[in-house]
């Protein structure tokens, strides 16, 4: 390698990569920025600076309800996906079964499918049996459990492909029976691939819009409620929401790494 | 599992492992053929043998990890070849250690202790702990523990069960040169002053030969000799056995005849003589064997003529090809007459002048240290080197 | 079975495991997929209130690919053009994180992911932000005349662009790194002592190995580029839209449900099509 070729892959590349960063976090920066915006007229530009939307934050009205709806949505679609998604993940990995191709091409297609097919088709369905007119919460969670279900089963089965059979033959030696080596020695080794499905299916469900849109009927997530109005001109508390979103989450990801750091698994 | 927690009494026979038959097919592939073995309570049992030979499967099939196609396997009499696993009273250290990450030392020692209901598993652990020189370590988790600490870990998970046998899968494998040797005494302290039976598995034959009061040396799934150390050194059944535990020269004869202890063979025109006891074969064609460090050199007058004294065996005529001084000792590699080349080590006593290569000399043992096997053996079997070099010629 | 079992179980609890997971997709959607494309083949005369009739029109997809052309090949456009632009950004930052970072891995790994923590929209409208007309980026163009006077940067083909590029760009990162971060580093010096150059190092051995997080983050980031109509709509016009906005329109406000799905099945058709000739040209396995 040159000289020259060398103190490139040192330092360019170290360099562009902070771009990138720097261009990943330049709309966060303008959601925290525009959460302390004092709001004219023109709801994208700066105007000046003030705590007012911190410290109502549910001003505009109906904002709040439907953050409480999407974190409903998400709580309940997160659960349903996760406990099917494993179940599935679980088979995949350690039981035989007939049609494993077909099986694999079902759990593959909805990853690989837009959401607007999937949001359309599903609306489609539930016109069809004539649901159409009682669309809502439960519509909105079919949806979303049905969306989060393939990102489940890829994450957690990669996590239990991963597992040392040796473990478990361990646990066994030394005289846990099947349940007592499932639960004291595989699930606990597994959870963090669980955890990590888990968390994906939250975020998934609480940042859906496209699929939502098709199926919500007169149910208002925070997803819709923004998109409702952005047409008008958003509130600023719009960007308060957002940026609490990304220090919990950012907090949780940390902590949950430090915790990792003090006990290496 | 009444009879777990019952504390083998060290030498008292009955609670001997013994396989009967046993064979493990996996698809037309047979890993393990037709093992028939004894292990009597309280021994230090290896399992020798080269890579892929079957003992990991012959070990997983006493743990009940692997079911044998056919066979069956008791210990103290009991038929345990159908019993689940957390049934048997057998406990294992794993070669990869196998060690749960999520737990901290001390629940990973208490771990089989828990699922029997065990009481006073503090004490016990503790004991255990110190038995393995980690006391103190039982908050940790595996991850921060060396590669020995971890092996000692492993062993202490399953010896805290007291097992009537403890099976250890190559559990120094992963262990670099010094610790090795420093865990083998380890290990033979702590079998010595527990009772229980060990099968060790490993393909050093060094690491069986210093810690094995019984070595059973297996070769593509059966078992070739079995021994003590001693009685495999000096008088090895097989041209494997021969080779894959240490060197040996064997050299093309004929048997001629016999007088009371000895068989008397021709090798290339050389008389040699060889106790029946260590003769595999008494009539046609043979290995004459005897191993390097026995035989001894001496200034070949180009071939003197002097009869071999009585109890000596005698082949004249070598050329030294090489010398390779290893310290203590002096390799040679004298070529015969026929063209064979023998290998012979001598100890630097100081003694004498080290002969140089292109040396004329003769060599000369003891006839009670040769020893006789089949001819329809492959000479090579089992000789890792020659191996590796044909291999390397191939290539 | 007796002996412990260590490899697949054959037994009923594989399919009661199976069952419920797959009952679910079988029901909402595959049974939803299918009737989408009958759907597509349904009278176009009828009327949600009406009625559809089977009527096995396939002139539905003659006349959506001429009405909608042009939003179509605006779809694949945009998301091949986003796609490349999140690989080229992708690519150095992954291999940062994979080969550069050291102790900060995890940090910047956190970093990447953490911006997309908010949501989609409000993200996406920062965008909006960021892009008006008197923001920052629009003004230092001008200064810099790259951008005429007046000239925007918001309601272009570059604004939605760039917002189909960051929304999707950590699709793109994490295969990437995840398969970089395998590639033993003794390999890519040793190649490095066996070419001349870092730029043919890097073009025969680290690039070919990290073609299975390539193909991935390709796939990840094309496939939701080229059926979105969230960053046409907010950061674009009319004249930017997608065939997202066409299916959502005709779905949703003009209820015409046929022309609807057989807009649906030819986007699903485009991108299977292109995926599967992708795949095998990139000579990839299994992906589930
Ligand atoms: N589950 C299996 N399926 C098919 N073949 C197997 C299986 N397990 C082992 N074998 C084969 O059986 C033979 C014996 O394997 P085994 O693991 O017992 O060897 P080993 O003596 O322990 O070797 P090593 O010293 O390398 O550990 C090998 O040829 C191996 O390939
Ligand atoms: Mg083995």
């Amino acid at each position: 390698m040159s000289r020259v070729g060398r103190w490139v892959t040192e330092h360019a590349v170290m360099a562009v990569a902070m771009l990138v960063l720097v261009y990943m976090f330049l709309p966060i920066f303008y959601v925290v920025l525009m959460s302390f915006n004092d709001q004219g007229r023109l709801a994208y530009e700066f105007q000046g600076f003030t705590l007012a939307n911190w410290e109502d934050p549910c001003g505009p009205s109906g904002m709040c309800g439907a953050v409480v709806k999407s974190l409903q949505i998400g709580f309940l679609a997160t659960l349903g996906a996760t406990l099917l998604g494993t179940l599935v993940a679980f088979a995949l990995v350690r039981h035989r079964f007939r049609g494993r191709a077909a099986t694999s091409l079902l759990i593959f297609l909805p990853m690989a499918t837009p959401e607007v097919v999937m949001g359309s088709s599903l609306l489609a369905l539930f016109t069809s049996v004539g649901l159409s007119g009682s669309l809502g919460f439960w519509s909105i969670l079919v949806a979303h459990i049905m969306f989060c279900l393939s990102f489940v089963v890829v994450t957690v089965k990669a996590r239990l492909a991963g597992l040392d059979s040796a473990m478990e033959q361990a646990a066994m030696d030394l005289y846990a029976n099947e349940w007592q080596t499932f639960w004291r020695i595989t699930f606990p080794l597994v959870f963090p691939g669980i955890m990590a499905a888990a968390l994906l299916s939250f975020s998934l469900s609480f940042d859906d819009f496209i699929v939502t849109n098709f199926n919500h009927g007169n149910t208002v997530t925070f997803p819709m409620y923004v998109w409702g109005a952005a047409q008008r001109g958003i509130p600023p508390q719009v960007n308060v929401v957002g940026t609490v979103m990304f220090i919990l989450a950012l907090a949780l990801v940390l902590g949950g790494s430090l915790l990792q750091r003090r006990r290496p698994a | 599992m009444p009879d777990l927690d019952r504390d083998p009494v060290p030498g008292h026979a009955g609670a001997d492992l013994t396989l009967t038959s046993v064979t493990k097919r996996f698809g037309s592939f047979t890993a393990v053929d037709d093992l028939d073995l004894v292990v009597e309570q309280g021994r230090f049992f290896a399992l020798l043998g080269p890579s892929g030979c079957g003992k990991t499967t012959t070990l997983r099939m006493v743990a009940g990890l692997e079911e044998p196609t056919r066979g069956t396997i008791t210990i103290a009499g009991k038929d345990i070849s159908r019993l689940k696993p957390y049934k048997r009273p057998v406990n294992t250290v794993f070669q990869s250690y196998a060690l749960f990450p999520h737990l901290d030392i001390f629940e990973n020692v208490a771990f089989g202790l828990r699922r029997r209901g065990v009481k006073d598993v503090a004490g016990q652990v503790g004991r255990m702990l110190e038995l393995v020189e980690l006391g103190g370590f039982g908050k940790r988790r595996p991850g921060q523990l060396s590669g020995g600490q971890q092996q000692r870990v492993a062993l202490a998970r399953a010896l805290i069960n007291r097992p009537q046998v403890l099976l250890l899968d190559e559990p120094l494998g992963a262990l670099d040169l010094k610790l090795r040797r420093q865990m083998q005494i380890e290990l033979k302290r702590i079998q010595t002053e527990v009772g229980i039976t060990f099968v060790h598995v490993t393909h050093d034959q060094e690491e069986a030969m210093t810690m094995a009061d019984t070595i059973a040396v297996m070769n593509h799934g059966v078992i070739e000799q079995l021994g003590s150390p001693g009685e495999l050194y000096d008088s090895p059944a097989t041209t494997f056995v021969s080779n894959f535990l240490g060197q040996s020269n064997l050299v093309k004869a004929e048997v001629v005849g016999r007088d009371a202890q000895d068989v008397l063979v021709d090798a290339h025109g050389s008389r040699l003589a060889a106790p029946a006891v260590r003769a595999r074969r008494t009539s046609g064609t043979v290995w004459a064997g005897v191993r390097p460090e026995k035989v001894h050199l001496t200034g070949g007058a180009g071939g003197d003529g002097s009869a071999p004294g009585p109890g000596a065996n005698h082949l004249t005529g070598g050329t030294v090809s090489d010398v390779s001084f290893i310290g203590v000792s002096t390799q040679y590699l004298v070529r015969m007459p026929w063209g064979q080349e023998l290998t012979v080590f001598e100890q630097n006593s100081g003694a004498r002048d080290s002969f140089r290569v292109g040396d004329r000399v003769d060599l000369r043992w003891t006839s009670e240290h040769t020893f006789l096997l089949d001819a329809d053996q492959d000479a090579h079997a089992g000789d890792e080197s020659y191996a590796a070099l044909t291999e390397g010629a191939a290539t | 079975m007796s002996a412990a079992d260590t490899g697949r179980r054959t037994s009923r609890t594989g399919y009661l495991l199976l069952l419920p997971g797959l009952l679910w997709l079988v029901v909402f959607f595959l049974v939803p997929t299918i009737q989408l494309a009958a759907t597509s083949l349904y009278d176009p005369s009828g009327s949600l209130d009406s009625g559809y009739a089977m009527t096995w029109s396939f002139s539905n997809y003659w006349d959506a690919l001429s009405t909608f052309r042009a939003p179509f090949l605006r779809s694949l456009l945009y998301a091949a053009v986003a796609t490349v632009l999140a690989l080229v950004l992708a690519y150095p930052l992954a291999y940062a994180i994979a080969f550069k970072a050291g102790r900060w891995k995890n940090l910047m790994l956190v970093l990447v992911i953490a911006p997309f923590f908010t949501s989609f929209l409000v993200r996406t409208l920062a965008w909006k932000s960021i892009l008006s007309d008197n923001g920052f980026v629009a003004t230092t163009l001008q200064v810099l005349h790259i951008l005429g006077p007046g000239g925007r940067l918001l309601a272009t083909s570059v604004a939605v662009v760039t917002g189909l590029t960051y929304n999707f760009l950590p699709f793109m990162v994490l295969p990437l790194y995840a398969s970089l971060e395998k590639i033993d580093l003794r390999l890519i010096e040793a190649s490095s002592d066996l070419y001349a150059d870092a730029l043919t190092s890097f073009r025969k051995v680290t690039l070919p190995l990290s073609m299975p997080g390539l193909v991935a983050g390709t796939l990840l980031t094309f496939i939701p580029a080229a059926g979105d109509y969230i960053n046409a709509e907010l950061l674009g016009t009319p004249r930017q839209y997608m065939i997202g906005n066409v299916i959502d329109n005709l779905f949703l406000v003009q209820l015409d449900y046929p022309a609807a799905a057989a807009c649906s099945v030819v986007l699903m058709a485009a991108i299977v099509v292109m995926v599967l000739v992708y795949v095998r040209r990139a000579g990839t396995e299994e992906l589930v």
